[in-house]
């Protein structure tokens, strides 16, 4: 059997496919990467290295706007992510060492219901939500916003990873007289850490990088990173554009990364 | 995404915390009540609102939104119902590009899918983790990127007009392709990753026999290993064709003002003059609704294809 002419798993022309498939999606963010360290002002020619257009989002004519907008992003995604964090730890615990009740498929479907609307569509219902309510648009209506979105994301890896591990510990540590806080605080949480760390990392940058719901719920003169972004490339793609998207992309590439070797890790142990 | 039914059913149900189940699901309840559920529900009913210029609601009820939507009555308004075409087209041309942008996807992420599954097993969560990367990059920054790439003077048209493959310079941006090209690259990803877990469980023994009963490659990839990776594809061509249906980012920076998406017409109505709030959350609940009725056809499908399994 085994000495088979060929090899029934291998079809000519994947691998390339697969090559072809990996430029397509790297070698837009390579390019513009690349540009971002231009040292001419067009964005048609490369003359060569610089750090320029990196100053000029620090120092340059649209720095304020940018650093507060950056702020405003960073303030939005750790909150959102730890409090859509701490909401789909308590869910997932309750979801997978709950048993079995009635109405449990119902919870899983309200719990990724976020995944299954279209964003706009998310966005639309949330603005006229927060509309009907008087409630003023701001920062506070895009936390909001932000941190119900976010749950499903956080809630997947971390249910996943409760799945994985068995409740003998807890059970174990509730015959040595641990009460059943003990065993969560003492036993679970701990074991949940690479799941809970990677659920807050897709959050985190699921806030950071949201633009359509930002877009509805955000009050006039409040920007998120990327709306302060999509306002500026209206006007055209500046070289100080490329830039900053360099340094989102870097940054949520880094966290990804990270979230992956922490969740590779839990899965030695 | 894909892996998500996994997580509500099946699994060794362990009931440490049976006691504590409503507290610990509570603020997850509540929350997405609240903030999701309720305002699509509120959306609905705002649907059937009167407008306000310049954005808001009035509360009288009435079909006007929708009448809007379908019904064409002539110029002052006061004849009778033929079908209007204006807002169907562009729920049409949405429709069209998104399967187009489907088709580019599947045609590129399956054989890429394929290829994954069928390395050494210790090497395939990198290559999975290669795929995702991209997507967990801001998708606005990946648009501009596709449009930085298809200017112009961009670097494609550099390098095909360098090569001397063309002598002019391609008019690539605020086309219907470009929306296209755009769209396959914003969910690439989503293609390759539920293929890859269907390639990934599927036996290859069914390979060897059919090829011992002297079918060639392509035949057996046709009869025998299709129709088993079938719930993987369709898993991977509604991630792909669902979020695009509703895109906005890929339509108004790729696009321009002639290739009008769905996602721009609802935009429009609560950003831009137009300003129609009911209409716009017609327009999102019509949207609603078609990803709804795709979902259940998928959940039913894939329900079938698991008891096909067991």
């Amino acid at each position: 059997m085994a000495s088979r002419k060929f090899d029934v798993r291998r079809y000519p022309g994947f691998a390339q496919l697969t090559v072809l498939c990996l430029l397509i999606l790297y070698v837009p963010l390579l390019v513009v990467a690349v540009y971002s360290f231009n040292a001419s002002a067009s964005i048609i020619v490369f003359e060569g290295f610089s750090w320029r257009w990196y100053v000029d989002v620090f120092v340059g004519s649209d720095s304020a706007k940018f650093k507060e907008a950056a702020w405003n992003s960073f303030f939005i995604a750790i909150i959102a992510a730890t409090v859509a964090t701490t909401i789909a730890t308590l869910a997932a615990t309750g979801m997978v060492r709950g048993g079995f009740f009635r109405g449990r498929t119902l919870s899983f479907g309200l719990i990724s219901l976020p995944l299954m609307v279209p964003e706009i569509v998310t966005a639309v219902a949330t603005l006229i939500f927060f509309n009907s309510i008087a409630f003023e648009r701001g920062i506070m209506t895009i936390l909001l916003a932000h941190i119900a979105f976010c749950i499903p994301f956080a809630y997947l890896p971390i249910a996943a990873r409760m799945q994985g591990i068995e409740d003998t510990y807890e059970q174990a540590a509730q015959d040595l007289y641990a009460t059943k806080r003990q065993a969560f605080t003492k036993i679970l949480l701990p074991l949940m850490m690479p799941g809970i760390i990677s659920g807050y990392l897709l959050a985190f940058i699921i806030s950071l990088d949201d633009f359509i719901i930002t877009n509805f719920v955000k009050g006039a003169g409040v920007e998120t990173l990327p709306t302060a972004i999509f306002g500026a490339v209206k006007q055209g793609i500046r070289p100080n554009i490329m830039a900053i998207s360099t340094m989102l992309l870097g940054f949520s590439i880094v966290m990804v990364t990270i979230s992956y070797f922490v969740s590779k890790r839990g899965d030695h142990k | 995404m894909a892996g998500g039914a996994a997580s509500g059913g099946s699994g060794a149900a362990s009931e440490t915390y049976k006691e504590a189940r409503t507290l610990l699901l509570m603020p997850a309840w509540l929350t997405l009540i609240i903030l999701v559920l309720s305002p699509v529900m509120l959306m609905l009913v705002y649907s059937f609102l009167t407008k306000e210029f310049r954005g808001g609601v009035i509360w009288d009820f009435t079909f006007a939104a929708y009448d809007q939507f379908f019904c064409d009555r002539g110029l002052f308004g006061d004849e009778g119902c033929t079908l209007e075409w204006t807002y169907i087209t562009i729920f049409w041309r949405s429709i069209w590009q998104a399967g187009l942008a489907t088709l580019l996807s599947l045609a590129i992420g399956f054989p890429t899918a394929y290829f994954i599954a069928t390395r050494p097993a210790n090497v395939r969560p990198l290559w999975v983790f290669l795929i995702t990367i991209p997507y967990w990059v801001n998708l606005l920054i990946r648009t501009i990127s596709m449009r930085f790439m298809m200017r112009e003077e961009g670097p494609i048209n550099n390098l095909l007009v360098g090569t001397g493959i063309i002598g002019e310079p391609l008019q690539m941006i605020n086309t219907n392709f470009a929306v296209q090209v755009g769209l396959f690259y914003s969910y690439l990803p989503f293609m390759v990753l539920p293929i890859y877990a269907a390639v990934e469980r599927y036996n290859f023994t069914l390979s060897e026999a059919a090829a011992d009963l002297y079918a060639s490659k392509w035949i057996t990839l046709r009869r025998v290993l299709l129709p088993t990776v079938k719930p993987g594809v369709i898993a991977g061509c509604i991630l792909v064709f669902v979020p695009s249906l509703g895109a906005f980012l890929a339509p108004d920076l790729l696009g321009g003002a002639k290739n009008f998406m769905i996602g721009s017409l609802i935009e429009e109505q609560f950003k831009g003059n137009a300003g129609n709030w009911p209409f716009g959350a017609a327009a999102s609940m019509i949207l609603l609704t078609m990803v709804l009725i795709m979902l259940m056809i998928y959940a039913r499908q894939q329900s079938r294809a698991n008891r096909g399994e067991a």
